[in-house]
């Protein structure tokens, strides 16, 4: 790479050509103020429309300024990122926002974190020059995403992530001028488009446009009824993350914490999803045993490859945009559905609790699940499986909010029967962890031999795609494994095509699986993030005594007590599901 | 056997508006009628510039110049003139002057001291006969680069002849060509930027309209020059005619084999397509064409990169507007020589304007670069209509600034326009009399851009409205003094952050403005006044008790019923009630009623 | 339609097409052509200037001369119709009085081809519209 030499400020620099003023500065230690431009250097995602023209510096010789987001440095520029012409346009540019903004940060959910709020704070902005009128859009609430456009400052990074990335297409920009804003097609709401849910745009958004529903007030008020018992099930992905909230450092599992956590706030039995994640590997694995069995012995109406189903955004993506292959996937329900479905009928009859005066609570990286939990397929006479979902972020904030030292807490263990699980299902929230947890039980109920080892390590890492061939003992089983839906769209389009070659294939919605999904602590990008998170959960795979799924003695006992065996009657009523077409 | 006479009737949108298909259809009957459709030709053909009295007709061979026609002078046309030889004098157009008629058309002011050539088959040729257009050298300019120049030799006749982009930004043509000549590629792309969208702008219109084999022309050579094979027009779809004779010219051209493969047999392949754009004036921003060609969202993004890098499919591509391509087969005939020998020292050739507002002659004339304001404006446009003084003249369109008396003799060309705070712009030129408010001006223009904003960047999308907001306040006598500091402020970061061309220009009207006619946004501030008695809220109406006799009509026809008053005596307006609308002023025949 | 192959076949066709648009060109440009008005009022028209008029179109055609042939109302010379008037690039405009397709010819002949004067000028006196 050529190096170029130039002066940004007082500081001489040296840089590759190619490089962007505000990368170069932010390298020697000069943060340029910026709205719009966001750079997921790990996950190589840029949004750099140059359009909030906050990060504008002087270049010598240039009739305007620049936008150091997208301006390239040249050999021998010289850029002033804070002159007094400068500080004005960009004063008066943070005054223009604002004049189109409301000023009721009080009451706002990102009051704190909003990046608007900081920026308007580091200028010093205390009054806005500007009146006159305002956009005024209605506020949307749908299950998962609140979306309150009055709000938004039209950086564009929900649309990036929405088309670019996920390639979902929900979120574009719409109308012009003044009246400009992103909204799905034809203003209709999102849950009325192509919205997957997957709160990626989420994730991103720099302001209080896009935020999660927040049902923590609603989980105060069922904690309070002496009349319900509220259990609650976390989800794997959670405890690499949640301790970040209370300055862990990314990586530092606090499944523990987490445990005592939940159970200070009241919560009757604090069990795991992981549970149900053991109970997922036996009902989709034997599904792929059975189907691919089926179509190996020349049966024409079995398809391959067999889809995994534990993501909700991800069955929502299939279900609007690739109705044709409905058939495919796996119809066994996600973890956090197939725990609903067990403790409100085994656990509470076990327990002889009225199915109605049970709450069923889940901890989850994700703001799909908010949605999935109301799908209708998931209820009894209007009852819910899982009441409602709360994201990471949101646990977060009730633990802080009932004073609890999440520091301090000692370690406890989470409650049976549905607390116990096996390492294959803690790797779940990584991407590719269902295909290795997949790969070990159909390994040994395929070959009937044991596993010699068990770290599948061609199925880790962050790449968009992965490939790998696994020997099933003369078998060779292809799989294949994408997380984020642009990289999902990538796979379905091969298999559309018929040039697929794969047998499973296991697909996240979200860039890096469940550990980054869209209610997970704000990793901005960066992989580092991401890589730690997933190490923490391998780590505790290889902490667990029992690390096939088929092993774990509370399932067992599940299938001798209640379910038969897997893909049995009572399993496919309980535990498996079907897909509908959703095309527009 | 060639006809003895031709009649040329004007085609274009403007006089077809006001029934010129209907006066050729019965010229033709008639003629035929009268035996002489063997002798005398009737021919459409583009717009002859002088809008502002069409319909035109021209009668050649004696160049007789007819204006304002109607379907029914028509009869009277063949048999007086065509017939009897007696020019139809009534029909003759007469200098506002002195009133004379004036039968040819090179003596009339309006034409006099125009220079015509990228208007130059306009009104001349059929638009939709290909051979007329090759009877007047057309074709030629290709067939000369295809067969005996280097792509470079091209690049360098244009660069020499000093051509300057006429779609507003003034970029030297030649260059640009070379830049997108330079990148390799497996593909690239020349595209005809046809978005016109100045306001009161039509001259792109016009020549498609009158002269469309020129653009096809000179793409073909641009293509030649920079190494595309694949040319698009983007043209805005409510210019319907110009899409039909464009359409019409692309298959004639392909049918006379002069676009398609293997062009004079050198082995060169060219083809065009027309693109439709639904009329963003963003979209004239050229990074914003091309994604609205592209089916995206019609937004600028930044540059660089530039088209010649990276631009339709991120292929490198050429976008010029319609005019400099218009230009661009004269100069390879007559030589770039010959094309820098008009004009001034930094800008060459002629520049085409759309002359509009209160001006006796409307319409699109071309002069030499370097004509004063002065020229455009009382010989060829005829001066102030009804005798009105003059107060300003808006070059640019909502890019541009208002410019006065003082600059009237100011060479017009690109840096001269700059230096004097306002632009060429695509050649929109509003002329203002002493009857309108600047400040209204301002906000017109204000009120276009908010309008036509793509809404991408902070500053264009609020900032612009908010310059229009305080322009408002100021109309309506809400103003202060530190909303004066405000506009130029904001003014001023705005043309300093904005993304595109759009936003960076958009505050140029208002700045002129302030510059020019600060005393007129004093009065609106401090006095509560609108000089030039425009700004409705600022006016109230008066009854004279003089010279009101009492005779109720007023009171009668006022919509809100604010005016009373006994028969027979002198009425009153209720300030309170009265909308302003003006209906009792038409309506007093005393002259009773004043607005102050 | 035949395509356009080489310089030489769109020279051709340019040929060719030419004359579609003379007309125009030439008035255009009227100062570099002959001028010739023929009277074609009633009085000129009863005397023949119609068929004075196409002889003058058709012959000049022949001859080879540039010229653009337009007619005019009445001059006032009623006595003296067909009357001409004709104008040579850079000249003054001269009349003819009596112009019958027989003295047009002689005109086209002597005055115009060879520069010799013609007898039958009438004196000018007014000025044509």
């Amino acid at each position: 790479m050529e190096k170029i030499s130039l002066q940004i400020d007082q500081h001489q620099i040296e840089t590759e050509r190619g490089t962007t003023i505000i990368e170069a500065a932010r390298k020697s230690g000069i943060e340029i103020p910026a709205l719009c431009y966001m750079n997921l250097e790990g996950m190589c995602i840029k949004n750099q429309p140059s359009s909030c023209r906050i990060c504008v510096v002087e270049v010598e010789g240039r009739r305007n300024l620049a936008p150091a987001c997208a301006t390239k440095c040249e050999n021998g520029m010289k850029v002033r990122t804070s002159s007094m012409r400068v500080l004005n346009a960009r004063k008066t540019v943070m005054e223009l926002i604002l004049s189109d903004h409301p000023h009721d940060c009080l009451i706002c959910a990102k009051s704190g974190s909003c990046q608007l709020q900081g920026l308007t704070n580091k200028l010093r902005i205390r009054e806005v020059p500007f009146e006159g009128e305002r956009n005024r859009f209605e506020k949307e609430v749908s299950p998962s995403i609140i979306r309150d456009m009055n709000k938004c400052i039209y950086c564009r990074r929900c649309e990036t992530m929405c088309n670019d990335v996920q390639t979902v297409g929900a979120l574009g920009a719409v109308n012009r001028g003044f009246d400009a804003t992103i909204s799905p097609a034809f203003g209709n709401k999102l849950s009325d488009s192509e919205c997957t849910f997957c709160g990626q745009c989420v994730a991103v958004c720099p302001v209080g446009a896009l935020t999660e529903n927040d049902y923590t007030n609603r989980l105060i008020d069922d904690l309070n009824n002496p009349r319900k018992t509220v259990i609650v099930q976390t989800a794997p992905a959670v405890r690499a993350a949640l301790g970040e909230e209370f300055g862990f450092a990314p990586g530092t599992s606090v499944t523990g914490k987490m445990a005592s956590a939940l159970r200070e706030l009241g919560f009757d039995k604090v069990f795991d999803t992981d549970f149900a994640a053991d109970l997922t590997i036996m009902e989709e694995g034997s599904e792929v045993l059975a189907r691919l069995n089926a179509f190996l012995s020349g049966d024409k109406s079995v398809k391959l490859p067999v889809l995994t189903s534990c993501c909700p955004a991800w069955v929502n993506f299939f279900e609007y945009q690739f109705p044709d292959m409905l058939d495919i996937p796996s119809t066994a329900r996600s973890p956090q559905q197939m725990f609903g479905a067990i403790a409100k009928t085994w656990w509470t009859e076990k327990m002889g609790i009225k199915r109605e005066d049970l709450t069923v609570v889940s901890i989850m990286p994700c703001l799909a699940k908010k949605y999935e939990c109301g799908r209708e397929e998931f209820s009894e006479n209007g009852n819910p499986d899982v009441d409602y979902s709360i994201s990471t972020r949101e646990l977060a904030g009730l633990i802080k909010r009932a004073n609890i030292d999440f520091r301090s807490l000692p370690d406890s263990d989470f409650d049976n029967p549905l607390g116990e699980s096996t390492g294959a299902s803690v790797i779940f929230g990584a991407t590719g962890g269902v295909m290795e947890a997949a790969l070990r039980t159909a390994y040994e109920l395929h070959t009937g031999m044991p596993l010699a080892k068990l770290d599948f390590e061609e199925v880790r890492g962050l790449q968009g795609i992965k490939r790998a061939v696994v020997d099933m003992n003369g078998f060779e089983l292809k799989v294949g494994i994408a997380h984020g839906l642009g990289n999902a769209r990538k796979l379905l389009n091969e298999i559309r095509r018929g040039e697929s070659v794969y047998h499973v294939i296991e697909i996240m919605a979200c860039p890096g699986g469940c550990i980054g999904g869209g209610g997970q602590p704000l990793h901005r990008g960066n992989s580092a993030v991401l890589k730690a998170r997933s190490n923490a959960l391998y780590e505790e795979d290889r902490s667990k005594p029992l690390r096939k799924s088929h092993e774990n003695p509370y399932i067992i006992k599940l299938y001798e007590d209640f379910l038969g065996k897997p893909l049995s009657e009572k399993a496919h009523h309980l535990l498996h599901t079907h897909y509908f077409n959703k095309s527009k | 056997m060639s006809y003895n006479m031709h009649i040329l009737v004007c085609g274009g949108t403007g006089c077809q508006a006001s029934s010129s298909k209907t006066i050729i259809s019965r010229m033709n009957e008639y003629l035929k009628e009268k035996n002489l459709d063997k002798e005398v030709q009737v021919i459409a053909t583009g717009c002859f510039g002088f809008c502002e009295q069409g319909p035109i007709v021209k009668i050649m061979p004696d160049n007789t110049f007819y204006t304002q026609v109607k379907p029914d002078d028509t009869e009277e046309i063949i048999n007086e003139h065509i017939i009897k030889g007696r020019k139809v004098s009534r029909l003759l157009y007469k200098e506002p002057e002195h009133h004379n008629p004036v039968s040819d058309s090179k003596h009339i002011e309006f034409y006099k001291k125009q220079l015509r050539i990228a208007l130059r088959n306009c009104g001349f040729i059929d638009p939709e006969n290909i051979e007329e257009y090759i009877a007047r050298e057309g074709y030629t300019a290709l067939a000369k680069c295809l067969t005996e120049m280097t792509p470079q030799e091209v690049i360098n006749e244009i660069k020499l002849s000093g051509l300057r982009g006429r779609g507003g930004g003034g970029f030297p043509t030649g260059l640009k060509w070379e830049f997108a000549s330079k990148y390799v590629a497996d593909q690239k792309f020349v595209v005809c930027n046809a978005d016109e969208g100045d306001p009161g702008a039509f001259m792109d219109r016009s020549i498609m309209e009158g002269d469309p084999h020129s653009i096809v022309e000179a793409m073909a050579i641009c293509g030649y020059s920079i190494g595309a094979n694949k040319g698009l027009v983007y043209i805005r779809a409510e210019y319907p005619l110009a899409i039909k004779r464009l359409r019409i010219a692309i298959k004639q051209a392909e049918d006379y084999g002069l676009l398609g493969e293997n062009i004079f047999g050198t082995g060169f392949g060219f083809t065009i397509e027309i693109r439709y754009g639904a009329g963003a004036f963003v979209c004239g921003e050229e990074t914003a064409l091309i994604h609205s060609m592209e089916g995206h969202r019609g937004e600028p993004t930044t540059k660089p990169p530039f088209p010649a890098e990276s631009g339709y499919l991120n292929k490198p591509t050429n976008v010029n507007n319609v005019e400099t391509f218009a230009n661009v087969p004269v100069i390879l005939n007559k030589g770039a020589k010959w094309f820098a020998s008009i004009g001034t020292e930094g800008s060459k050739g002629t520049k085409v304007f759309a002359l509009a507002g209160k001006i006796n002659n409307v319409g699109l004339i071309e002069v030499p670069m370097g004509t004063t304001l002065r020229e455009v404006i009382y010989e060829i446009g005829g001066g102030i209509k009804n005798g009105k003084k003059f107060k300003a003249v808006q070059t640019g369109g909502p890019s541009g600034g208002c410019l006065t008396e003082t600059h009237l003799d100011t060479p017009i060309d690109f840096d001269n326009l700059i230096k004097v705070g306002s632009m060429m712009g695509s050649g929109g030129m509003i002329v203002m009399d002493e009857s309108d408010c600047m400040v209204a001006v301002a906000k017109f223009y204000l009120d276009f851009i908010v309008e036509e904003s793509c809404g991408k960047c902070t500053p264009c999308r609020v900032g612009n409205k908010r310059l229009y907001e305080i322009l408002s306040k100021i109309t309506e006598g809400k103003g202060t003094m530190e909303d004066l500091d405000n506009l130029r402020n904001l003014s001023h970061v705005i043309k300093d952050t904005a993304l595109c061309g759009l936003g960076q220009t958009s505050p140029n009207p208002i700045l002129s403005t302030i510059d020019n006619f600060y005393d007129e946004f004093v009065a609106h501030i401090r006095d509560h006044r609108c000089p030039a008695g425009k700004c409705k809220a600022l006016l109230t109406y008066h009854i004279d008790s003089q010279l009101c006799i009492g005779c109720t009509l007023c009171a009668r026809n006022c919509p809100t019923n604010a005016i009373a008053g006994e028969r027979k005596s002198p009425h009153f307006i209720d300030t309170e009630k009265c909308i302003k609308c003006g209906t009792c002023i038409d309506k007093c025949k005393f002259n009773a009623i004043s607005i102050r | 339609m035949d395509k356009i192959k080489s310089l030489a076949d769109l020279k051709k066709i340019r040929d060719n097409v030419q004359s579609k648009i003379e007309l125009r060109e030439k008035s255009e440009n009227p100062e570099k052509s002959v001028q010739i008005k023929v009277a074609m009022a009633t009085c000129g028209i009863a005397a023949g200037s119609k068929e004075t008029m196409t002889y003058f179109i058709e012959n000049l055609e022949r001859n080879g001369i540039p010229a653009i042939v337009t007619q005019t109302g009445c001059m006032g010379y009623c006595f003296a119709e067909p009357t001409v008037e004709i104008t040579k690039p850079g000249e003054e405009p001269v009349v003819f009085g009596h112009v019958t397709p027989h003295k047009a010819e002689e005109i086209i002949q002597k005055y115009l081809k060879n520069g010799e004067l013609v007898e039958g000028i009438i004196p000018v006196n007014y000025n044509s519209i």
